[in-house]
């Protein structure tokens, strides 16, 4: 199969990259563009480790189809700090604990920064929904709460 | 005044920028000029003969490089060594297992490995490659597998006794038997005695990130492996082993490590993409899928057990007893003696009586998760005490009091404690809020228990180099899991008595660091920290000799704090750290690296106890775990809160292990080798999980200090299962405890128990 022509945006910037038809999102990000910051724990979209936010609204990229994403604004890990300013939920997990292998912080830190934005005094219970679909083996999700806790409550 | 500047404080974790950037570079991210990317041909027969390997069409497809089979395997002149720590694995059996010889032992297992130039283009090569089976009926359980006219996984197998051998090979790998005291004498002497059976299942570590490396060969034969193990030198050793290459020609450098938990100690696709990457002369990079995680990697054993314990009307225990099975999969090597150890670990019993085995099954060979063996025994053991005070009329806790091991008690194996906080964690459960805040109504409980878990030391080697303008860089080649480099941070800070920021920390690969052992074990802050504080007071002392030559006094009359040197005799006779460090790189004695390494020191147990609050929904078996605390002793928790993260994660994988993990296996077949069907914990499964930090100095080390790693996930399922007896009247004495379990067990209770099915399903 001949490859095809995905001209989106990535943090802002434009790219213009060819890619397989079956080619995922994820692969696309890490493969073609290097941005590794994206990580895959299952590619079948139950981990959420590879959460990016597209067109303002998290998916698990390893399920989404590159050529899907023609023209749509795509934000990832990468994408979080701006003008050498961490942003706060980057701020807030490293000062609470909030992670420790960091391998799934990445999607957390997306799905945080989604849920932030469209809600921004969350309770507990809305912080847990809106992170229960990235999978975390290292903390128990306590500080990961705590942090995003802390991030409305501008203490960060 | 606080005893420590820079210990005991929350510091901010080392290496948290690159993590919450995106930076860190894990396995997965290496990219290699010219990479090939590998792809394993797996079996799908659980227990089959490989009759005849044909790859003449996958080597045919355009883009394929290189197939390795068992053919490839160079062969071996000493073949006794073994590796892999707390569940050890033989030489011999971990070639078998990283490659199928003649017999394939488990669905998942791999036959042959495929180097292509796009992961597409290997794939497509599997299904090339065509393998001639005869099928064999799949040992499915530990039970079968002892059954006399059982199909034998290895013809050859006879178990590892102390007593006398069998006269025909079996599936039996060890039997362990041990007494101390006279056990039939003390249940004799009891008042009370209850007998209870029990059964765990099958569970992963499920790290998030799958097993994964490169490899690049060079004309000369030298090997570089980027890989995420728990530990460099002992995938070096390993290699070096099974594929019969020197040690020193080859290299492997540590990526980030995406969780381990015990299951990234024994090697998987590194033997298999250094094979790839010798035959065709390029780089290869293998990255494993969740499902190939799920069914061919090392997941945690299986138990059964029967435990009998008898005590006095007084409550004081006289004997106790305890017959364990533990599944342990393809290959010889399971948790029954570590099992045997925790087992009745928190107790001072005069006579104990213990039986052991370790099977193997079709099933993928076992391997540790955290505290190994130790949550389905502690399971069983706690939950039958609980049953005893029960019968006895006194609470779990005040049960416990009159019971707990104390130092100078007697271990199971029969050594002796040394210096351990049973006492103060059941104490600390005494005063916690938690345990004196009411939790009552209807289908409520509350459940405690205990855990232990005793800790490995082993050897450590750390560098601490002194810079030319006075910073300090660690340098080891500690594989940091979820902490060391912070650990080592502050070590090196309170030792050197320099600011945090001074302090760099590097992880390097074997080619440049001094061996150390991996990181498991709850060794790693307990033995490499030994390690990193003997380079730090070597480096000072080092410092104190060149200050000495400055200030023209002798070594011994110099004193330091806080970047001065000065005369003991002359106070005012001082230079500073910085300028003695300026001077080393161009005159004197030359540059400071100071060195530490440690081998054997006694073990620095690790006790606990948890707490646990549970509502049952009595219309659908649910259990809601509404309230947990651990309360730990880390006889002294460097960083308190990495060590509050790390119990966390513990009890949280504990939960899930009690709850709602387990393999399901159909006629040797996995049926759950996905996230959606293997059912870990998410956010909305657990509750904050409050963590008392106790501290016990440990006998030995530098700080006192206890590995933490590894004890939290012990008694998570033992404290929820009183809390459901407590909630609803039924005890449950099978994992995991799913709701259909849960509401099964009610809806039965009042009719005469079930007993435990013996197959390992739920």
């Amino acid at each position: 199969m001949a490859k095809i022509p995905l001209v989106f945006k990535v943090n802002g910037e434009q790219q213009e990259i060819l890619v397989q038809p079956y080619q995922t999102l994820l692969s696309a990000l890490r493969d073609e563009l290097r941005l590794t910051g994206t990580k895959e724990g299952c590619s079948n979209g139950n981990c959420g480790a590879c959460t990016v936010i597209v067109n303002g609204r998290t998916a698990d990229s390893c399920l989404v189809l590159a050529a899907e994403a023609n023209g749509a604004e795509v934000t990832t890990v990468e994408g979080l700090s701006q003008n050498g300013q961490l942003h706060p939920v980057q701020k807030a997990f490293m000062k609470y604990g909030a992670l420790q292998c960091g391998f799934c912080t990445p999607g957390f830190l997306l799905s945080a920064k989604y849920l932030l934005d469209s809600n921004p005094n969350p309770t507990e219970h809305e912080i847990r929904l809106a992170i229960a679909g990235n999978l975390c083996r290292c903390t128990g999700y306590d500080k990961i709460v705590r942090a995003i806790q802390a991030v409305a409550q501008a203490e960060v | 005044m606080p005893k420590y500047k820079y210990l005991g404080k929350a510091t901010q974790k080392v290496d948290a920028l690159e993590r919450v950037t995106g930076k860190a570079a894990f396995g997965a991210d290496i990219h290699l000029p010219g990479m090939l990317h590998g792809k394993v041909l797996r079996s799908p027969h659980p227990h089959a003969i490989i009759k005849a390997i044909d790859y003449g069409m996958a080597l045919k497809l355009e883009g394929v490089k290189a197939v390795v089979t068992s053919k490839d395997l160079p062969s071996l002149e000493d073949a006794r060594a073994s590796f892999g720590g707390e569940v050890s694995i033989d030489q011999e059996h971990l070639r078998k297992l990283f490659l199928a010889h003649d017999k394939v032992l488990f669905e998942g297992h791999p036959i042959a490995a495929v180097a292509a130039t796009s992961l597409e283009i290997a794939e497509q090569a599997l299904e090339l490659i065509k393998v001639e089976y005869e099928v064999l009926p799949p040992v499915e359980d530990a039970f079968k597998a002892m059954q006399p006219n059982a199909p034998l996984l290895h013809p050859y197998l006879y178990p590892k006794t102390l007593g006398q051998k069998p006269k025909n090979p079996g599936n039996v790998a060890t039997i362990m038997f041990h007494e101390r005291g006279d056990a039939e004498k003390g249940f004799a002497e009891a008042d009370v005695v209850v007998e209870e059976s029990f059964e765990t299942a099958m569970v992963h570590q499920v790290y998030i990130e799958p097993q994964v490396d490169a490899a690049q060969v060079e004309e000369d034969g030298k090997v570089t492996l980027w890989t995420a193990n728990q530990g460099i030198f002992n995938v070096q050793s390993q290699l070096s082993s099974i594929l019969n290459i020197p040690l020193g020609s080859i290299n492997v450098v540590p990526m980030e490590i995406g969780g381990g938990f015990g299951g990234k100690i024994i090697t998987y696709v590194e033997s298999l993409t250094i094979m790839l990457s010798q035959k065709a002369g390029r780089p290869v990079k293998m990255v494993m899928s969740r499902e190939e995680v799920f069914k061919a990697t090392g997941p945690g054993s299986p138990g059964y057990f029967t435990i009998k314990v008898g005590a006095k009307k007084n409550g004081k225990i006289t004997a106790a007893y305890i017959k364990m099975i533990h599944d342990c999969g393809a290959f010889p090597g399971g948790p029954t003696p570590m099992a045997s150890l925790v087992s009745f670990g928190p107790y001072n019993i005069p006579s104990i009586k213990v039986d052991g085995y370790d099977v193997v099954t079709n099933k993928p060979r076992v391997q540790a998760y955290r505290a190994p063996g130790g949550t389905p025994v502690n399971f069983s053991v706690e939950s039958t005490m609980n049953v005893l005070a029960d019968k006895l009329g006194v609470d779990p806790l005040k049960f416990r009091m009159q019971n707990y091991a104390k130092e100078g008690d007697y271990m199971v194996n029969d050594q002796r404690y040394n210096r351990i906080g049973v006492k103060a964690v059941l104490d600390r459960v005494v005063s916690s809020s938690h345990w004196n805040t009411p939790w009552e109504g209807p289908n409520r409980g509350r459940g405690m228990a205990l855990g232990f878990w005793i800790g490995a030391a082993g050897t450590s080697s750390a560098l601490v180099l002194i810079n030319s303008d006075g910073s300090a860089t660690g340098v080891s080649g500690q594989v940091d899991l979820t902490g060391t480099r912070t650990s080592t941070q502050q070590i090196i800070a309170e030792e050197l008595q320099m600011p945090l920021e001074k302090v760099n920390v590097k992880v390097g690969d074997t080619d440049s660091t001094p061996y150390t052992m991996g990181s498991f074990g709850s060794r790693t802050t307990y033995s490499f920290g030994t390690a990193v504080y003997r380079a730090s007071r070597d480096a000072l002392a080092q410092m104190k000799a060149r200050a000495a030559t400055q200030l023209k006094v002798n070594p011994e009359d110099v004193e330091y704090a806080e970047g001065r040197f000065w005369s003991k005799k002359d106070p005012e006779k001082a230079v500073s750290w910085n300028e003695v460090a300026r001077s080393t790189i161009t005159r004197g004695e030359g540059v400071v690296t100071g060195r530490g390494t440690v081998t054997g020191l006694g073990h620095a147990p690790e006790f606990t106890a948890q707490i646990a609050d549970v509502e049952v929904d009595p219309e659908t078996g649910k259990v809601y775990v509404k309230r947990f605390t651990a309360i730990q002793d880390a006889g002294l928790a460097i960083n308190p809160m990495q060590v509050e993260g790390q119990i966390q994660g513990g009890v949280t994988q504990g939960i899930g292990w009690g709850m709602s993990e387990y393999y399901y296996y159909d006629k040797g077949k996995l049926r759950n080798a996905s996230f959606l069907d293997y059912r870990m914990p998410t956010s909305l499964d657990v509750p904050m999980i409050d963590i008392e930090i106790v501290e016990v100095p440990a006998s030995e080390g530098p700080y006192g200090v206890r590995g933490v790693g590894e004890v939290s996930i012990v008694p998570p399922p033992a404290a929820i299962a009183e809390a459901i007896y407590r909630a609803t009247g039924v005890r449950m004495n099978k994992l995991p405890m799913t709701p259909e379990a849960v509401l099964w067990a009610i809806k039965t209770k009042d009719k005469e128990r079930e007993p435990v099915a013996a197959n390992g399903d739920s």
